[in-house]
């Protein structure tokens, strides 16, 4: 039965990736300018290159030849040079993606922890005034734009009182090796230099992004988790047990809680694609160099290459993302299994 | 719908209140222990006080282009890599333009003047880095080849990066010297086929610097030569350790600098192109100096205590250039009316805030070879009326390019193009404003792509020569550092003319000809004078303002 359900949605996958692939292709012919450029990040390049780049990206082929080709390369991961910087995009993604990926991590961490636990104290205390406060909040929260509340805690917290840094991961005095490039990782891997120093500073660094990027998946996840846990409290099992005799604190956590954090599971992994798009703007704000604020540089500066090199790695995350989150929710949950259609 | 969750009978309360507790340590639990570690964080960071890393931030505007001055004129990129990674054989004093000995302690110039022979200094170490362990110190090979690499079409270098060395084409040093002559390890002759008198102030600018012949030979063997321009050697305080594009430049202490041991282990350049992100970091301690701070800002910036604003008279002008080789801008009336129609004084106010000077010829007036001009004037009829002179009665649409970055010479050309391009409609033309990202904006210019561009020129060397050959000479056309196209014959004697001669008097003449002549001919019109700014952090020490050349962080040092 599981395995039935992993063939489906694998070749689900299959058909994104192949969709996501052949759009990017697509793009090399839909963006201005010369095609080899696009395709290579080589600019200006004289005879005796260009008539390389054509065998290697075979131009005079057939546009299926092209196709493969440009799999290939895919999966060998040369995919060309940024216009901008003349080095390789692959490089540039690999440095720049675990930036992203870890402020995405950690404001998720962050919603779930504050996120789940707001939503069970509301749905606990429906309509009374816990459950007012926390919706109110959270309808706050909910319709505040990221980038206005990043500017506005730039102000209050760095200009005005100067607690917290603006800009980047850490001090940049730390000489950090790239080793992950994750950074917290990275200086645990050091062994902490500085005594621990950098660490701190790059803790204190994150706090600001993470509060912003986290504001929206919180709110999210407080609502879901109320709504559900209301519904699963309607239930009849529920009722049963409160008819034995169990008090609140057994109901919700001992009963309520598993079902309705099932339909939460899946909302996490969807928050991912969210997630990622409004982390390039936190990213643009706070100057966190990952890969939406190198994403946006390159739209500004027509770099082509790098532009099709980000699009791809940010699409092949949210759908993997996605995907990883769906068969978490269906091994946690059988009946979901049973759907005919994969889904995304 | 009835909850039946919090539908309970009074009794329950107290547990009600127990189970939120319950729930409150059950979650909150691993917040705590978050907020606990960053604050033992916090105070740790005040105990370790004393082991914090010493280094400088400097923010500064732009990506460098290069990582060798001889490569390039960008002053942005000047001001990062010139006096903190290298050195020159000569330097010019700031205050009494003298020539100072730097890595040449001595140097003679024979009767004719065409032979200067200079003695070096021995014993000076060449930067120990990740990719290159200098086995000797520096000796006339170096000389010969640093220089050699910009004249010698033999030299394997000198077509790396396309032979392209705009400072040293557009004053004509290719055509000045002769041969580079190795006389002993430690004494090199320049032979030159006339004597020049700025010869000696430009062996001083910045671009003049002295790299490391073994590194290049390095490069030959592992066929490399195109990181010769990426990875840098030299002589300075500070050593290359890394570049991450949009992010920072990483320099670290050269610990064996021939001159002093004031560096700081560190030099970092935060790259932030935007002007108000850098005034922020600068209010959050991020930078502890920051480049071009905008003249709005200056006023919140000294208000700070912790902060510092210098402000230096500097050598430099920004001027509006036109294309002179594209219709109708080789129409001098056209130029001339371009000219009268804008408000010179309304630029002033808004654009330098009362912090420059306005233009009275090319030259600054703190030049020695200045001299007033006659300025063309904001009269709106008389543009009109040069209009109608040259054909156009009914004016014509044109392109003018405005600088996306800020310079001492221009703090906010995009604001200078739009009080232009108002001024250009009273007279029935329509401007356009042109912007691209400012490496793209000076190839451009480069090639002449322009109508009309907004940019400058800060000065190299007090010399006034700076302030015409590399800008408005022929051989600057042909290295596209002209940015109005313009090459006169007749323009182009004066200033040989002038530099043929070391009498002083005789000089000054022959450039009050040239600085006349390009006000009745206006390929250029002047605009203003700017001052240069410079914020930083008031632990920050021995910051050197010049008044000409880029910034030099080498004796800054911070408590």
């Amino acid at each position: 039965m599981f395995a039935d359900f992993l063939l489906r949605r694998l070749s689900l996958l299959l058909f994104m990736l192949f969709a996501l692939t052949a759009f990017t292709f697509a793009l090399n012919y839909l963006f201005p300018g010369d095609l080899l450029t696009n395709f290579s990040g080589e600019l200006n390049a004289n005879f005796s290159q260009t008539q390389i780049l054509q065998q290697k990206y075979h131009i005079d082929d057939s546009l299926l030849v092209q196709y493969q080709a440009f799999l290939i390369r895919l999966f060998q991961g040369d995919w060309g040079l940024s216009l901008s910087s003349g080095q390789e995009v692959f490089g540039h993604v690999k440095q720049l993606f675990p930036a992203t990926i870890e402020l995405c991590v950690y404001a998720l961490i962050v919603a779930l922890c504050l996120g789940i636990p707001a939503g069970v104290i509301a749905s606990a205390y429906h309509n009374k005034w816990p459950d007012k406060v926390i919706s109110s909040l959270t309808l706050l929260g909910f319709s505040i734009p990221v980038f206005w509340l990043a500017l506005l805690l730039i102000m209050i917290f760095c200009l005005s009182f100067g607690w917290f840094p603006m800009s980047g991961r850490i001090g940049l005095l730390y000489e950090i090796p790239p080793v992950t490039n994750f950074i917290l990782l990275d200086i645990w891997l050091h062994d902490f230099p500085y005594g621990g120093q950098a660490f701190a500073d790059a803790l204190h660094h994150l706090t600001l992004p993470t509060v912003v990027l986290a504001m929206y998946p919180t709110t999210v996840l407080v609502r879901f988790t109320r709504d559900s846990m209301l519904t699963v409290l309607e239930q009849n099992y529920i009722k049963t047990a409160r008819a034995k005799g169990l008090n609140r604190r057994q109901l919700i956590l001992d009963h309520a809680l598993r079902n309705a954090l099932l339909p939460v599971i899946k909302q996490v992994g969807l928050q991912f694609s969210t997630l990622i798009t409004l982390a390039m703007v936190t990213e643009v704000i706070f100057s966190w160099p990952g890969i939406g604020r190198w994403m946006i540089e390159s739209i500004y500066q027509r770099d082509y290459p790098a532009i099709q090199g980000g699009l791809l790695a940010v699409s092949f995350f949210v759908i993997f993302a996605n995907m990883l989150a769906d068969v978490i929710h269906t091994l946690l949950d059988p009946l979901a299994r049973n759907q005919a259609h994969g889904k995304v | 719908m009835a909850n039946r969750a919090t539908d309970k009978p009074p009794t329950q309360t107290p547990s009600a209140l127990q189970q939120y507790r319950y729930l409150a340590s059950y979650w909150l639990l691993p917040m705590t222990a978050l907020l606990s570690a960053l604050l033992a964080g916090c105070s740790d960071n005040t105990a370790q006080a004393q082991r914090k890393i010493q280094g400088i931030v400097y923010c500064a505007e732009a990506n460098p282009v290069s990582f060798n001055p001889q490569v390039t004129t960008t002053g942005s990129t000047i001001d990062i890599i010139a006096n903190q990674l290298y050195n020159t054989l000569i330097s010019i004093d700031p205050l009494t333009a003298e020539f100072r000995p730097e890595l040449a302690t001595s140097w003679e110039i024979s009767e004719d003047g065409k032979q200067i022979t200079f003695t070096l200094r021995k014993g000076v170490t060449f930067h120990t880095t990740d990719y290159f362990t200098p086995t000797r110190t520096m000796t006339a090979d170096d000389v010969v080849f640093s220089f050699n690499r910009l004249f010698d079409v033999y030299n394997p270098f000198h077509f790396v990066g396309d032979a392209n060395y705009p400072y040293f084409q557009s004053v004509g040093m290719d055509q000045l010297i002769r041969q580079i002559v190795k006389v002993d390890d430690y004494t090199v002759r320049f032979e030159l086929f006339s004597s020049e008198s700025s010869f000696l102030s430009n062996i001083a600018t910045d671009f003049a610097v002295i790299l490391s012949h073994e590194y290049a030979m390095q490069l030959v063997e592992l066929e490399r030569k195109q990181d010769f321009d990426i990875l840098p050697v030299g002589t300075g305080p500070y050593k290359y350790k890394g570049f991450l594009r949009d992010n920072l430049i990483r320099y670290h202490k050269h610990p064996g600098y021939w001159k002093h041991d004031l560096a700081m282990d560190q030099l970092v350049y935060d790259i932030t192109t935007n002007n108000t992100s850098r005034i922020a970091k600068m209010l959050t301690k991020e930078c502890d100096i920051t480049a071009h701070p905008s003249a709005t800002q200056l006023e919140t910036l000294a208000a700070r205590k912790d902060i510092r604003v210098d402000k230096a008279v500097n050598l430099n002008v920004g001027y509006w250039a036109f294309n002179t080789e594209k219709p109708p801008f080789d129409n001098v009336l056209v130029r001339k009316a371009l000219a009268h129609s804008i408000d010179f004084q309304k630029i002033m106010k808004a654009v330098f805030y009362g912090n420059g000077i306005q233009a009275r010829s090319i030259l600054p007036p703190s030049s020695w070879a200045f001299q007033t001009q006659a300025m063309p004037s904001y009269d709106p009829e008389r543009a009109r009326e040069f209009l109608t002179q040259a054909g156009y009665p009914d004016g014509f649409e044109m392109d003018l390019w405005a600088m996306p970055v800020s310079r001492i010479y221009n703090p906010n050309a995009r604001k200078m193009a739009e009080l232009i391009q108002s001024d250009l409609r009273e007279i029935g033309i329509r401007a356009t404003i042109v912007e691209y990202e400012w490496n793209t904006f000076l190839e451009r210019v480069g090639q002449h792509e322009h109508d009309s561009v907004l940019l400058g020129w800060a000065a190299d060397t007090p010399d006034p020569d700076n302030f015409f050959s590399p800008l408005l000479s022929c051989t600057a056309t042909f290295s596209g550092k002209n940015p109005a196209n313009w090459c006169n014959p007749e323009f182009d004697l004066l200033l040989t003319q002038a530099l043929d001669t070391s009498d002083l008097q005789e000089r000054k003449q022959f450039y009050q000809q040239a600085q006349q002549m390009l006000i009745t001919e206006l390929p250029v019109v002047p605009i203003a004078h700017g001052m240069r700014f410079q914020a930083s952090n008031t632990s920050v020490m021995g910051i050197e303002l010049r008044p000409f050349g880029g910034i030099s962080l080498a004796n800054a040092r911070k408590n």
